[in-house]
């Protein structure tokens, strides 16, 4: 059981912890890095009660796809999300670091760390990646959650060297985001409902599956749908497959509208 | 140069559990009760912010008695090690079993070789999958290890408490019952305890991951009066 004199105390940090029990592995390694999975496109925006964040399910290695179901959109805690692009295996476990690092927080300071500072974390946390990035290991997460205390939506974008941006309206991350981020820009209003806005980040991730070979679309013969998820005064809740289903037979005809098929 | 007065280390030893035992006495008593969702935790405590009752892990929950920042600092490090076992292996491989013997080798090494021994008694509790697979473990201040398989009372007038706790106990009581019960026990018959003076937490089975949630005083009162 660990047990600390005060000049010693890791106090709430998580990583700190870890680096004081010797559990930190040696991410030091020279040579290039062989082709590893590789996750894609993320997108999260602000609606009038919250924020909804969505990724699609790809990931590749090289060309190959090497995994059809991955979920890049995971619940941090129950009023916030992250959503990762980048080097799946250090994006997952990036993303279960910080994870526990939110909860070990809340635990041991008898409550839970301000968005804020949820979102310095991650900035840390990407930063540390840095060694990795330089390899072609990258992660550029997305940041988004909801503030209990100004009681809006919120949420960041990062780049590579922890770089943290907060953004008022959208933020897309990955190979698609350029389609997905043009998808969003041109249809988003600040006043979008939810199920306008569970609709838009749907069709930004249908475009960019239509047009970045990495970004998988929805696969409707398998069932698999990208994860879509709400952040509001509820807290995180994810959206249906069954709900999906709808929402992606409506773009469906919207796509094929007027087509002489 | 003067020689230290020799000193039997029977009479070393009791010195020592007086110590600890006097000082266990001084704070309020808490008790845990099995109902039939969980475990329900209820400590005579009148300060809303400094908390006996804490979560430590998904499913396991820790309460104690007695010098506050001990028991804090033993909250800690029950919170440290159990994050340590999940991130390093599973989220399930985290029992409280195996933290109950982590504590009591911390708390009987400083009862035998610290300058003092620690002035605490704490409870760690675990609900399973149904009632039967619900444990709590009382630790004492020398590192004993009590397995209490439905009440268990920590504190001043423990033993006494605890008396009362198993000659009212019934299998699969409510909350409110398990509360009422718990309640009484630590009021005994000549005073009564308002939901302003209590602590209450429960363990509770459901589809959520992590079982421990705090229950409001406004909660408690009507629990305790209806």
């Amino acid at each position: 059981m660990p047990v600390f004199q005060p000049q010693n105390d890791p106090g709430a940090n998580f990583p700190l912890l870890l680096a004081r029990a010797g559990l930190v592995p040696d991410d030091s390694f020279e040579g290039s890095v062989p082709p590893s999975p590789h996750a894609t496109t993320c997108v999260a925006l602000r609606y009038d009660n919250g924020v909804v964040m969505a990724g699609d399910r790809r990931a590749t290695s090289g060309n190959l796809i090497s995994h059809r179901t991955m979920e890049k959109v995971v619940e941090a805690d129950r009023y916030s999300g992250v959503a990762i692009a980048g080097a799946a295996g250090p994006a997952i476990e990036m993303i279960r670091l910080f994870q526990v690092q939110l909860e070990y927080y809340e635990k041991v300071q008898g409550r839970s760390l301000s968005l804020e500072g949820k979102a310095n974390q991650l900035s840390a946390m990407v930063r540390g990646n840095l060694p990795a990035a330089m390899q072609g290991m990258g992660v550029v997460p997305i940041f988004a959650g909801y503030d209990t205390a100004r009681e809006v939506g919120r949420l960041w974008a990062y780049d590579m060297l922890g770089g943290r941006y907060e953004e008022r309206e959208h933020v897309a991350t990955g190979s698609g985001s350029l389609h997905a981020g043009t998808v969003i820009k041109v249809g988003y209003r600040a006043d979008l409902s939810r199920d306008d806005a569970v609709m838009l980040v749907s069709r930004s991730l249908w475009e960019a599956a239509d047009a970045d070979s990495a970004t998988g679309g929805p696969d409707v013969l398998r069932g698999i749908y990208p994860i879509v998820a709400t952040i509001d005064a509820d807290g995180w809740n994810l959206v249906g497959d069954a709900e999906l289903a709808g929402v992606f037979e409506s773009i469906r005809s919207l796509v094929t509208r007027g087509s002489a098929t | 140069m003067s020689m230290p007065y020799y000193v039997a280390p029977e009479q070393a030893m009791k010195d020592r559990a007086d110590f600890a035992r006097k000082g266990i006495a001084r704070g309020r008593a808490l008790v845990a009760i099995r109902y039939i969702d969980g475990v329900v935790i209820v400590a005579e405590n009148a300060s809303q912010s400094l908390r006996k009752v804490s979560e430590i892990y998904d499913r396991i929950a820790f309460a104690g008695v007695g010098k506050y920042n001990e028991f804090d600092q033993l909250r800690v490090a029950g919170i440290r090690a159990a994050e340590l076992t999940g991130y390093q292996y599973s989220r399930d491989d985290v029992d409280a079993r195996s933290l109950a013997n982590d504590y009591a080798q911390l708390l009987g090494n400083s009862f035998t070789h610290g300058m003092k021994p620690m002035e605490v008694e704490i409870l760690v509790a675990e609900v399973g999958g149904d009632g039967s697979q619900d444990e709590m473990f009382h630790i004492m201040y020398d590192g004993t290890v009590i397995d209490r398989p439905n009440v268990c009372a920590l504190g001043g007038e423990s033993e006494a408490i605890q008396t009362r706790l198993a000659s009212e106990f019934r299998d699969a009581m409510s909350l409110a019952e398990a509360l009422k019960l718990g309640v009484n026990a630590l009021s005994g018959a000549d005073r009564a305890l308002d939901a302003q003076s209590l602590e209450v937490a429960v363990l509770a089975r459901g589809d959520r991951r992590r079982c421990f949630q705090r229950v409001g005083r406004d909660d408690v009162a009507s629990m305790i009066a209806g």
